[in-house]
Protein backbone atom coordinates (compact mmCIF):
# COMPACT_ATOMS: atom_id res chain seq x y z
CA UNK A 1 0.00 0.00 0.00
CA UNK A 2 2.72 2.59 1.11
CA UNK A 3 6.23 2.40 -0.03
CA UNK A 4 9.15 5.03 0.58
CA UNK A 5 12.18 4.26 -1.29
CA UNK A 6 15.50 6.10 -0.76
CA UNK A 7 14.10 8.94 0.79
CA UNK A 8 16.46 12.06 2.06
CA UNK A 9 15.67 14.94 3.43
CA UNK A 10 18.51 17.58 5.20
CA UNK A 11 17.79 20.83 7.19
CA UNK A 12 20.94 22.71 6.45
CA UNK A 13 23.67 20.15 6.72
CA UNK A 14 21.93 17.96 9.11
CA UNK A 15 20.61 14.69 7.44
CA UNK A 16 17.15 14.42 8.95
CA UNK A 17 16.15 11.49 6.90
CA UNK A 18 19.24 9.66 5.29
CA UNK A 19 18.23 6.96 3.23
CA UNK A 20 14.59 5.51 4.38
CA UNK A 21 12.90 2.59 3.23
CA UNK A 22 9.48 1.63 4.33
CA UNK A 23 6.86 -0.89 3.41
CA UNK A 24 3.36 -1.00 4.27
CA UNK A 25 1.18 -3.77 3.23
CA UNK A 26 -2.65 -3.51 3.37
CA UNK A 27 -4.17 -4.07 6.78
CA UNK A 28 -1.11 -4.39 8.31
CA UNK A 29 0.42 -2.76 11.88
CA UNK A 30 3.63 -1.42 11.19
CA UNK A 31 5.72 0.05 14.00
CA UNK A 32 8.98 2.36 13.22
CA UNK A 33 10.78 1.85 16.14
CA UNK A 34 14.61 4.10 16.51
CA UNK A 35 15.84 6.44 19.63
CA UNK A 36 15.38 10.50 19.59
CA UNK A 37 16.42 12.19 17.50
CA UNK A 38 16.37 8.68 14.49
CA UNK A 39 13.97 10.83 12.15
CA UNK A 40 11.15 8.58 12.70
CA UNK A 41 8.88 11.86 12.84
CA UNK A 42 10.60 13.38 10.26
CA UNK A 43 9.81 10.48 7.75
CA UNK A 44 6.12 11.04 9.12
CA UNK A 45 6.31 14.27 7.94
CA UNK A 46 7.63 13.64 4.69
CA UNK A 47 4.97 10.78 3.90
CA UNK A 48 2.24 13.01 4.90
CA UNK A 49 3.30 16.31 2.86
CA UNK A 50 4.28 18.31 5.67
CA UNK A 51 8.09 18.52 4.81
CA UNK A 52 9.21 18.03 1.53
CA UNK A 53 11.62 15.38 0.65
CA UNK A 54 14.89 15.91 -0.87
CA UNK A 55 15.38 12.95 -2.83
CA UNK A 56 13.53 9.02 -3.24
CA UNK A 57 9.95 8.61 -3.64
CA UNK A 58 7.00 7.79 -1.93
CA UNK A 59 4.21 5.50 -2.96
CA UNK A 60 0.67 5.32 -2.03
CA UNK A 61 -1.98 2.79 -4.21
CA UNK A 62 0.85 2.73 -6.76
CA UNK A 63 0.80 6.91 -7.37
CA UNK A 64 3.80 9.04 -6.61
CA UNK A 65 2.45 11.48 -3.45
CA UNK A 66 5.73 13.58 -2.80
CA UNK A 67 5.09 16.16 -4.26
CA UNK A 68 1.59 16.33 -3.02
CA UNK A 69 0.51 19.20 -0.66
CA UNK A 70 -0.94 18.01 3.10
CA UNK A 71 -4.96 18.32 2.13
CA UNK A 72 -4.11 16.49 -1.26
CA UNK A 73 -2.29 13.34 0.37
CA UNK A 74 -5.45 13.81 3.21
CA UNK A 75 -7.69 13.30 0.53
CA UNK A 76 -5.60 10.19 -1.01
CA UNK A 77 -6.62 8.22 2.53
CA UNK A 78 -3.97 9.28 4.77
CA UNK A 79 -4.51 10.75 8.40
CA UNK A 80 -1.91 11.18 11.13
CA UNK A 81 -2.19 11.98 14.56
CA UNK A 82 0.89 14.16 16.02
CA UNK A 83 3.41 13.60 18.78
CA UNK A 84 2.79 16.92 20.69
CA UNK A 85 -0.63 17.45 21.28
CA UNK A 86 -2.49 19.09 18.19
CA UNK A 87 -5.89 20.25 18.14
CA UNK A 88 -8.32 22.56 18.04
CA UNK A 89 -8.03 24.39 21.78
CA UNK A 90 -11.14 26.61 21.28
CA UNK A 91 -13.74 24.31 19.44
CA UNK A 92 -15.68 21.52 21.27
CA UNK A 93 -14.60 17.87 21.28
CA UNK A 94 -17.50 17.20 19.07
CA UNK A 95 -16.65 20.20 16.68
CA UNK A 96 -12.88 19.17 16.85
CA UNK A 97 -13.88 15.94 15.00
CA UNK A 98 -16.42 17.40 12.61
CA UNK A 99 -14.15 19.82 11.28
CA UNK A 100 -12.90 16.46 9.09
CA UNK A 101 -15.83 14.69 8.84
CA UNK A 102 -17.07 17.66 6.83
CA UNK A 103 -13.70 18.12 4.93
CA UNK A 104 -14.03 14.43 4.57
CA UNK A 105 -17.54 15.14 3.01
CA UNK A 106 -16.50 17.50 0.63
CA UNK A 107 -19.39 20.08 2.72
CA UNK A 108 -16.88 22.53 4.34
CA UNK A 109 -17.35 25.44 1.72
CA UNK A 110 -20.52 25.15 2.22
CA UNK A 111 -21.92 28.72 2.94
CA UNK A 112 -25.67 28.71 4.37
CA UNK A 113 -26.34 25.56 5.87
CA UNK A 114 -25.78 25.52 9.70
CA UNK A 115 -23.29 23.27 10.33
CA UNK A 116 -24.55 22.49 13.56
CA UNK A 117 -27.29 19.45 12.56
CA UNK A 118 -24.16 18.09 9.81
CA UNK A 119 -22.81 15.03 9.88
CA UNK A 120 -23.91 14.69 13.65
CA UNK A 121 -24.09 10.73 13.39
CA UNK A 122 -20.96 10.13 11.69
CA UNK A 123 -19.51 12.65 14.34
CA UNK A 124 -20.97 11.13 16.98
CA UNK A 125 -20.28 7.46 15.71
CA UNK A 126 -16.43 8.17 15.93
CA UNK A 127 -16.77 10.07 19.32
CA UNK A 128 -18.16 6.97 20.54
CA UNK A 129 -15.89 4.45 19.21
CA UNK A 130 -12.66 6.00 21.16
CA UNK A 131 -14.86 6.58 24.43
CA UNK A 132 -15.50 10.73 23.81
CA UNK A 133 -18.97 10.78 23.27
CA UNK A 134 -19.51 12.02 27.14
CA UNK A 135 -17.35 14.81 26.74
CA UNK A 136 -18.48 15.62 23.10
CA UNK A 137 -19.10 19.12 24.22
CA UNK A 138 -16.47 20.38 26.57
CA UNK A 139 -13.91 22.76 24.79
CA UNK A 140 -10.75 20.57 23.60
CA UNK A 141 -8.31 22.45 25.73
CA UNK A 142 -9.65 21.89 28.58
CA UNK A 143 -9.42 18.03 28.51
CA UNK A 144 -6.78 15.58 30.68
CA UNK A 145 -3.63 15.12 28.27
CA UNK A 146 -4.38 11.30 27.84
CA UNK A 147 -8.14 12.10 26.67
CA UNK A 148 -6.86 14.80 24.37
CA UNK A 149 -4.19 12.11 22.59
CA UNK A 150 -7.38 10.26 22.10
CA UNK A 151 -8.66 12.92 20.38
CA UNK A 152 -5.84 13.10 18.00
CA UNK A 153 -6.86 10.08 16.92
CA UNK A 154 -10.80 10.94 16.66
CA UNK A 155 -9.99 13.56 14.46
CA UNK A 156 -7.75 11.74 12.36
CA UNK A 157 -10.15 8.67 11.83
CA UNK A 158 -12.70 11.96 11.08
CA UNK A 159 -11.33 11.57 7.46
CA UNK A 160 -12.51 7.67 6.78
CA UNK A 161 -8.43 7.29 6.25
CA UNK A 162 -7.10 3.69 4.81
CA UNK A 163 -3.48 4.52 6.30
CA UNK A 164 -3.29 5.86 9.19
CA UNK A 165 -0.59 7.16 10.76
CA UNK A 166 -0.21 7.40 14.50
CA UNK A 167 3.33 9.50 15.96
CA UNK A 168 3.89 8.18 19.44
CA UNK A 169 -0.04 7.80 20.20
CA UNK A 170 0.37 7.10 24.14
CA UNK A 171 3.48 9.82 24.39
CA UNK A 172 3.23 11.40 27.82
CA UNK A 173 0.15 9.03 29.38
CA UNK A 174 0.25 6.90 32.41
CA UNK A 175 0.91 3.25 32.14
CA UNK A 176 -3.36 2.27 32.79
CA UNK A 177 -3.76 5.12 29.47
CA UNK A 178 -1.01 3.32 27.50
CA UNK A 179 -2.57 -0.33 27.57
CA UNK A 180 -5.95 1.30 27.27
CA UNK A 181 -5.40 3.53 23.86
CA UNK A 182 -3.16 0.43 22.48
CA UNK A 183 -5.75 -1.62 23.18
CA UNK A 184 -8.37 0.98 21.41
CA UNK A 185 -5.30 1.45 18.07
CA UNK A 186 -5.90 -2.74 18.28
CA UNK A 187 -9.63 -2.21 18.12
CA UNK A 188 -10.09 0.20 15.63
CA UNK A 189 -7.97 -1.29 13.37
CA UNK A 190 -9.94 -4.60 13.38
CA UNK A 191 -13.14 -2.71 13.48
CA UNK A 192 -12.31 -0.27 10.50
CA UNK A 193 -10.46 -2.55 8.70
CA UNK A 194 -7.33 0.10 8.77
CA UNK A 195 -3.77 0.07 8.12
CA UNK A 196 -1.36 1.25 10.77
CA UNK A 197 1.50 2.23 10.56
CA UNK A 198 2.60 3.82 14.43
CA UNK A 199 6.36 4.81 16.20
CA UNK A 200 6.21 4.45 19.73
CA UNK A 201 9.30 4.07 22.45
CA UNK A 202 7.80 1.61 24.75
CA UNK A 203 9.17 -1.93 23.24
CA UNK A 204 6.48 -3.94 24.87
CA UNK A 205 4.06 -2.54 23.46
CA UNK A 206 5.70 -2.52 19.68
CA UNK A 207 6.55 -6.12 19.86
CA UNK A 208 2.97 -6.81 21.10
CA UNK A 209 1.22 -5.44 18.38
CA UNK A 210 3.39 -4.60 15.24
CA UNK A 211 3.08 -7.42 12.81
CA UNK A 212 5.87 -5.47 11.34
CA UNK A 213 8.80 -3.37 12.64
CA UNK A 214 10.86 -0.75 11.01
CA UNK A 215 14.49 0.11 12.95
CA UNK A 216 15.84 3.29 12.15
CA UNK A 217 18.87 4.71 13.39
CA UNK A 218 20.70 8.29 12.73
CA UNK A 219 17.97 8.95 10.08
CA UNK A 220 18.89 5.73 8.13
CA UNK A 221 16.99 2.36 7.63
CA UNK A 222 18.56 -0.34 9.45
CA UNK A 223 16.49 -3.19 8.95
CA UNK A 224 12.14 -4.02 8.46
CA UNK A 225 10.99 -7.39 9.14
CA UNK A 226 8.56 -9.62 11.93
CA UNK A 227 9.52 -8.59 14.97
CA UNK A 228 11.43 -12.18 15.87
CA UNK A 229 13.79 -11.14 12.79
CA UNK A 230 14.55 -7.72 14.21
CA UNK A 231 14.67 -9.09 17.55
CA UNK A 232 17.31 -11.23 16.79
CA UNK A 233 18.92 -9.25 14.20
CA UNK A 234 22.71 -8.37 15.12
CA UNK A 235 23.31 -4.36 13.82
CA UNK A 236 19.67 -4.01 15.55
CA UNK A 237 20.67 -5.26 19.38
CA UNK A 238 23.99 -3.34 18.91
CA UNK A 239 22.92 -0.12 17.46
CA UNK A 240 19.37 -0.08 19.40
CA UNK A 241 18.10 -2.65 21.89
CA UNK A 242 21.44 -2.59 23.89
CA UNK A 243 21.33 -6.42 24.17
CA UNK A 244 24.43 -8.40 24.20
CA UNK B 1 -33.43 25.02 0.30
CA UNK B 2 -35.16 25.54 3.38
CA UNK B 3 -34.87 22.00 5.04
CA UNK B 4 -35.15 20.44 8.53
CA UNK B 5 -31.71 21.65 9.59
CA UNK B 6 -32.44 25.52 8.80
CA UNK B 7 -35.65 25.14 10.89
CA UNK B 8 -34.42 23.39 13.65
CA UNK B 9 -32.09 26.22 14.14
CA UNK B 10 -34.71 28.69 13.24
CA UNK B 11 -36.33 27.97 16.20
CA UNK B 12 -33.23 27.75 18.17
CA UNK B 13 -31.91 31.11 17.66
CA UNK B 14 -36.17 32.63 18.06
CA UNK B 15 -36.23 31.15 21.63
CA UNK B 16 -32.44 32.31 22.59
CA UNK B 17 -32.13 35.00 24.77
CA UNK B 18 -30.42 37.59 22.41
CA UNK B 19 -33.15 37.05 19.97
CA UNK B 20 -35.86 38.90 22.42
CA UNK B 21 -32.76 41.33 23.21
CA UNK B 22 -31.73 42.16 19.71
CA UNK B 23 -35.56 42.37 18.09
CA UNK B 24 -36.32 44.76 20.91
CA UNK B 25 -33.09 46.83 20.53
CA UNK B 26 -34.12 46.51 16.37
CA UNK B 27 -37.86 47.61 17.54
CA UNK B 28 -36.10 50.68 19.61
CA UNK B 29 -34.08 51.90 16.96
CA UNK B 30 -36.88 51.91 14.27
CA UNK B 31 -39.10 54.35 16.75
CA UNK B 32 -35.58 56.21 17.90
CA UNK B 33 -35.65 59.04 14.92
CA UNK B 34 -39.47 60.02 15.82
CA UNK B 35 -38.39 61.42 19.04
CA UNK B 36 -34.16 62.14 18.60
CA UNK B 37 -32.27 65.09 17.53
CA UNK B 38 -31.31 65.33 14.11
CA UNK B 39 -27.72 65.07 15.54
CA UNK B 40 -28.33 61.63 17.09
CA UNK B 41 -30.19 60.18 14.05
CA UNK B 42 -26.83 61.08 12.28
CA UNK B 43 -24.46 59.52 15.12
CA UNK B 44 -26.82 56.29 15.26
CA UNK B 45 -26.18 55.98 11.87
CA UNK B 46 -22.48 56.59 11.52
CA UNK B 47 -22.50 54.01 14.52
CA UNK B 48 -24.20 51.51 12.25
CA UNK B 49 -21.92 52.18 9.51
CA UNK B 50 -18.55 51.50 11.16
CA UNK B 51 -20.69 47.95 12.90
CA UNK B 52 -20.62 46.82 9.57
CA UNK B 53 -17.46 47.70 8.95
CA UNK B 54 -15.49 46.37 12.00
CA UNK B 55 -18.37 43.24 11.66
CA UNK B 56 -16.77 42.57 8.33
CA UNK B 57 -12.90 42.95 9.88
CA UNK B 58 -13.70 40.58 12.80
CA UNK B 59 -14.82 37.87 10.18
CA UNK B 60 -11.61 37.50 8.89
CA UNK B 61 -9.46 38.96 12.31
CA UNK B 62 -11.77 37.00 14.97
CA UNK B 63 -13.03 34.12 13.57
CA UNK B 64 -10.21 33.58 10.78
CA UNK B 65 -7.11 34.80 12.81
CA UNK B 66 -5.60 36.55 10.18
CA UNK B 67 -3.73 39.98 10.69
CA UNK B 68 -5.76 42.19 8.43
CA UNK B 69 -4.10 45.20 9.19
CA UNK B 70 -5.09 47.64 6.23
CA UNK B 71 -9.32 47.17 5.89
CA UNK B 72 -10.25 50.35 5.59
CA UNK B 73 -9.15 50.33 2.02
CA UNK B 74 -12.20 47.92 0.89
CA UNK B 75 -14.35 50.04 2.77
CA UNK B 76 -12.81 53.42 0.79
CA UNK B 77 -12.83 51.16 -2.39
CA UNK B 78 -16.57 50.39 -2.00
CA UNK B 79 -17.25 54.07 -0.91
CA UNK B 80 -15.05 55.61 -3.92
CA UNK B 81 -16.62 53.35 -7.02
CA UNK B 82 -20.38 54.23 -5.72
CA UNK B 83 -19.57 57.90 -5.72
CA UNK B 84 -17.70 57.78 -8.73
CA UNK B 85 -20.38 56.20 -10.71
CA UNK B 86 -23.24 58.02 -9.24
CA UNK B 87 -21.05 61.54 -9.83
CA UNK B 88 -19.01 60.73 -13.34
CA UNK B 89 -21.60 58.25 -15.52
CA UNK B 90 -25.48 58.40 -16.46
CA UNK B 91 -25.72 54.68 -15.31
CA UNK B 92 -28.77 54.12 -12.84
CA UNK B 93 -28.12 54.53 -9.41
CA UNK B 94 -28.57 51.21 -8.18
CA UNK B 95 -25.74 49.88 -10.25
CA UNK B 96 -23.30 51.88 -8.46
CA UNK B 97 -24.07 50.19 -4.91
CA UNK B 98 -24.20 47.16 -6.60
CA UNK B 99 -20.58 47.90 -8.10
CA UNK B 100 -19.32 49.50 -5.15
CA UNK B 101 -18.91 45.73 -2.74
CA UNK B 102 -18.20 43.98 -5.71
CA UNK B 103 -15.14 46.23 -6.82
CA UNK B 104 -14.50 45.98 -2.88
CA UNK B 105 -14.41 42.37 -3.43
CA UNK B 106 -12.51 41.81 -6.20
CA UNK B 107 -9.58 44.07 -5.07
CA UNK B 108 -10.12 41.92 -1.76
CA UNK B 109 -8.96 38.83 -4.00
CA UNK B 110 -6.12 40.84 -5.94
CA UNK B 111 -4.83 41.64 -2.72
CA UNK B 112 -5.97 38.45 -0.47
CA UNK B 113 -4.23 36.56 -2.81
CA UNK B 114 -0.68 37.75 -2.59
CA UNK B 115 -1.08 37.85 1.29
CA UNK B 116 -2.17 34.54 2.42
CA UNK B 117 1.11 33.07 0.89
CA UNK B 118 2.53 34.54 3.99
CA UNK B 119 1.57 34.12 7.63
CA UNK B 120 0.75 35.78 10.82
CA UNK B 121 3.00 39.00 11.14
CA UNK B 122 4.45 38.75 7.45
CA UNK B 123 0.54 38.60 6.32
CA UNK B 124 -0.24 41.81 8.01
CA UNK B 125 2.16 43.80 6.23
CA UNK B 126 2.02 42.73 3.23
CA UNK B 127 -1.27 43.46 3.57
CA UNK B 128 -0.74 46.93 4.64
CA UNK B 129 2.33 48.05 1.75
CA UNK B 130 -0.49 46.76 -0.66
CA UNK B 131 -3.49 48.85 0.73
CA UNK B 132 -1.25 51.76 1.17
CA UNK B 133 -0.46 51.48 -2.55
CA UNK B 134 -4.55 51.86 -3.61
CA UNK B 135 -4.20 54.76 -1.03
CA UNK B 136 -1.44 56.25 -2.92
CA UNK B 137 -2.84 56.14 -6.17
CA UNK B 138 -6.70 57.45 -5.24
CA UNK B 139 -5.04 60.03 -3.36
CA UNK B 140 -2.35 61.31 -6.55
CA UNK B 141 -4.69 60.91 -8.94
CA UNK B 142 -6.73 64.44 -8.57
CA UNK B 143 -8.39 64.15 -12.45
CA UNK B 144 -9.99 61.29 -11.56
CA UNK B 145 -10.52 60.79 -7.78
CA UNK B 146 -10.22 64.35 -6.61
CA UNK B 147 -7.13 63.64 -4.82
CA UNK B 148 -7.40 65.00 -1.41
CA UNK B 149 -10.23 67.41 -2.27
CA UNK B 150 -12.33 63.95 -2.18
CA UNK B 151 -15.37 64.02 -3.97
CA UNK B 152 -18.47 66.25 -2.21
CA UNK B 153 -21.71 66.52 -3.33
CA UNK B 154 -22.84 62.95 -4.31
CA UNK B 155 -25.91 62.96 -5.97
CA UNK B 156 -28.56 60.41 -4.07
CA UNK B 157 -31.78 58.94 -5.53
CA UNK B 158 -34.96 60.50 -4.37
CA UNK B 159 -35.78 57.52 -2.31
CA UNK B 160 -32.83 58.22 0.01
CA UNK B 161 -32.98 61.95 -0.22
CA UNK B 162 -33.64 62.45 3.69
CA UNK B 163 -31.84 62.14 6.63
CA UNK B 164 -34.24 59.69 8.07
CA UNK B 165 -34.78 57.54 5.14
CA UNK B 166 -30.61 57.23 4.95
CA UNK B 167 -31.16 55.61 8.19
CA UNK B 168 -33.72 53.29 7.82
CA UNK B 169 -31.63 52.21 4.53
CA UNK B 170 -28.41 51.85 6.35
CA UNK B 171 -30.39 50.24 9.46
CA UNK B 172 -32.12 47.57 6.99
CA UNK B 173 -28.88 46.95 4.91
CA UNK B 174 -26.98 46.18 8.47
CA UNK B 175 -29.43 43.71 9.81
CA UNK B 176 -29.49 41.78 6.17
CA UNK B 177 -25.46 41.58 6.82
CA UNK B 178 -25.61 40.80 10.32
CA UNK B 179 -27.82 37.46 9.55
CA UNK B 180 -25.85 36.58 6.35
CA UNK B 181 -22.98 37.14 8.34
CA UNK B 182 -24.64 35.11 11.42
CA UNK B 183 -24.97 32.25 8.53
CA UNK B 184 -21.91 32.63 6.97
CA UNK B 185 -19.94 32.04 11.39
CA UNK B 186 -22.64 28.73 11.82
CA UNK B 187 -21.96 27.59 8.42
CA UNK B 188 -19.35 24.26 7.82
CA UNK B 189 -17.16 27.13 5.80
CA UNK B 190 -17.38 29.53 8.83
CA UNK B 191 -16.54 26.27 11.40
CA UNK B 192 -13.61 25.52 9.74
CA UNK B 193 -12.58 28.94 9.03
CA UNK B 194 -12.62 29.17 13.23
CA UNK B 195 -10.85 25.68 13.08
CA UNK B 196 -7.92 27.35 10.16
CA UNK B 197 -7.79 30.12 12.81
CA UNK B 198 -6.97 27.99 15.75
CA UNK B 199 -4.44 25.54 14.15
CA UNK B 200 -3.80 25.75 10.21
CA UNK B 201 -1.37 22.83 10.23
CA UNK B 202 -3.99 20.17 11.73
CA UNK B 203 -6.20 21.70 9.38
CA UNK B 204 -4.17 20.84 6.23
CA UNK B 205 -3.65 17.62 7.94
CA UNK B 206 -7.38 17.10 7.74
CA UNK B 207 -7.64 17.44 3.85
CA UNK B 208 -8.56 21.58 4.17
CA UNK B 209 -7.12 23.77 1.42
CA UNK B 210 -5.93 26.52 3.93
CA UNK B 211 -4.81 28.98 1.57
CA UNK B 212 -7.81 29.05 -0.38
CA UNK B 213 -10.31 28.97 2.73
CA UNK B 214 -8.77 32.09 3.95
CA UNK B 215 -9.00 33.65 0.32
CA UNK B 216 -12.44 33.18 0.35
CA UNK B 217 -13.01 34.58 4.10
CA UNK B 218 -10.85 37.72 2.34
CA UNK B 219 -12.95 37.93 0.15
CA UNK B 220 -16.45 38.08 1.91
CA UNK B 221 -15.08 40.23 4.34
CA UNK B 222 -14.21 42.83 1.55
CA UNK B 223 -17.42 42.47 0.14
CA UNK B 224 -18.99 43.20 3.75
CA UNK B 225 -16.31 46.23 3.81
CA UNK B 226 -17.36 47.42 0.25
CA UNK B 227 -21.26 47.42 1.11
CA UNK B 228 -20.14 50.00 4.71
CA UNK B 229 -18.43 52.32 2.10
CA UNK B 230 -21.86 52.32 0.04
CA UNK B 231 -23.69 53.03 3.31
CA UNK B 232 -21.03 55.51 4.58
CA UNK B 233 -21.62 57.29 0.87
CA UNK B 234 -25.50 57.48 1.40
CA UNK B 235 -25.26 58.92 4.70
CA UNK B 236 -22.31 61.49 4.43
CA UNK B 237 -22.65 62.28 0.65
CA UNK B 238 -19.30 62.60 -0.09
CA UNK B 239 -16.12 60.76 0.43
CA UNK B 240 -12.37 61.57 1.43
CA UNK B 241 -9.12 59.61 1.04
CA UNK B 242 -9.08 59.34 4.97
CA UNK B 243 -11.52 56.81 4.25
CA UNK B 244 -7.91 54.46 2.82
CA UNK B 245 -5.91 55.84 5.21
CA UNK B 246 -3.96 53.36 7.80
CA UNK B 247 -5.22 54.62 10.64
CA UNK B 248 -9.04 54.36 9.97
CA UNK B 249 -7.66 50.85 9.49
CA UNK B 250 -5.93 50.93 13.06
CA UNK B 251 -9.15 52.19 14.41
CA UNK B 252 -11.45 49.75 13.16
CA UNK B 253 -8.83 46.68 14.63
CA UNK B 254 -9.38 48.35 17.70
CA UNK B 255 -13.03 48.29 17.85
CA UNK B 256 -13.04 45.02 17.33
CA UNK B 257 -10.47 43.95 19.81
CA UNK B 258 -12.42 46.72 22.62
CA UNK B 259 -15.57 44.94 21.57
CA UNK B 260 -14.53 41.20 21.63
CA UNK B 261 -13.12 39.73 18.58
CA UNK B 262 -14.43 36.18 19.50
CA UNK B 263 -17.87 37.00 19.97
CA UNK B 264 -20.22 37.40 17.24
CA UNK B 265 -21.76 40.85 18.35
CA UNK B 266 -18.17 42.35 20.35
CA UNK B 267 -16.84 44.39 16.94
CA UNK B 268 -20.47 46.27 17.36
CA UNK B 269 -19.99 47.50 20.59
CA UNK B 270 -16.60 48.24 19.59
CA UNK B 271 -17.98 50.73 17.07
CA UNK B 272 -20.24 52.37 18.89
CA UNK B 273 -17.96 52.70 21.92
CA UNK B 274 -15.36 54.41 19.57
CA UNK B 275 -17.66 56.57 17.45
CA UNK B 276 -19.00 57.86 20.69
CA UNK B 277 -16.49 58.89 21.97
CA UNK B 278 -15.16 60.43 18.71
CA UNK B 279 -18.26 62.41 18.79
CA UNK B 280 -18.51 63.35 22.33
CA UNK B 281 -14.89 63.66 23.55
CA UNK B 282 -14.20 65.42 20.48
CA UNK B 283 -16.24 68.19 21.66
CA UNK B 284 -13.98 69.05 24.32
CA UNK B 285 -10.82 68.28 23.31
CA UNK B 286 -9.01 67.82 19.86
CA UNK B 287 -6.60 65.13 21.28
CA UNK B 288 -9.54 62.62 21.49
CA UNK B 289 -7.28 60.10 21.02
CA UNK B 290 -5.33 60.58 24.00
CA UNK B 291 -8.38 59.14 26.08
CA UNK B 292 -8.10 56.04 23.51
CA UNK B 293 -5.08 55.22 24.16
CA UNK B 294 -5.44 55.14 28.25
CA UNK B 295 -8.92 52.96 27.51
CA UNK B 296 -6.68 50.18 25.52
CA UNK B 297 -4.22 50.17 28.03
CA UNK B 298 -6.99 49.12 30.37
CA UNK B 299 -8.38 47.26 28.47
CA UNK B 300 -5.39 45.09 27.67
CA UNK B 301 -4.62 44.69 31.22
CA UNK B 302 -8.23 44.23 32.45
CA UNK B 303 -10.60 43.24 29.72
CA UNK B 304 -8.55 40.83 27.15
CA UNK B 305 -11.19 39.04 25.93
CA UNK B 306 -13.20 42.60 25.15
CA UNK B 307 -16.23 44.09 26.61
CA UNK B 308 -18.81 41.55 25.12
CA UNK B 309 -16.13 38.46 25.64
CA UNK B 310 -16.12 40.11 29.31
CA UNK B 311 -19.62 39.95 29.93
CA UNK B 312 -20.26 36.56 28.08
CA UNK B 313 -17.73 35.09 30.47
CA UNK B 314 -19.81 36.01 33.25
CA UNK B 315 -23.28 35.03 32.14
CA UNK B 316 -22.28 31.84 30.42
CA UNK B 317 -18.88 30.06 31.36
CA UNK B 318 -17.04 29.22 28.16
CA UNK B 319 -15.50 26.20 29.56
CA UNK B 320 -17.59 23.36 30.35
CA UNK B 321 -15.32 20.95 32.21
CA UNK B 322 -16.36 17.60 33.19
CA UNK B 323 -15.52 17.06 36.82
CA UNK B 324 -16.19 13.07 36.32
CA UNK B 325 -12.81 11.18 35.74
CA UNK B 326 -10.60 11.96 33.21
CA UNK B 327 -8.85 15.34 34.74
CA UNK B 328 -5.74 14.21 35.92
Amino acid sequence: MLQVEAVVKSFDDFKAVNGAYLTVGKGEIVAVIGPNGAGKTTLFNLITGTLKRDKGRIIFKGEDISELPPYEICKKGISRSYQIVNIFPRLTVFRNVQVAVLSQQRKSHQLFQPAKYMVVKETNNILESVGLLNKAHSIAGSLSHGDQKILEIAIALGNEPELLILDEPTAGMSPEETSATMELIKRLAQMRGLTILFCEHDMDIVFSIAKSIMVMHQGRALIQGKPEEVRKNPIVQEAYLGIE
Amino acid sequence: MWGKEERKLFTEVIRSKWFGFSVGLFLLLLILPFFIPRFYVYILALIFVTSLLAMSLNLVVGHGGLFQFHHGVFYGVGAYTVALMLKKTSLPMWTGFIAGPILAAIIGFIIGWFCVRLTRLYFGMLQISLGSLIWAIVFRWYSFTGGDDGIPGIPMPPLLSSLKSSYYFILIILILCLIAMYMILKSPFGNTLQAIRDNPQRCEAVGINVKRYQLIAIVIATFFAGVAGVLFVVLERSVFTELLFWVLSLEIFIMCLLGGWFTFAGPMLGAGIIVALRTFVGIFTEYWTLILGIMLILLIFFLPEGVMGYFQGIFKPRTRETTKGGNR
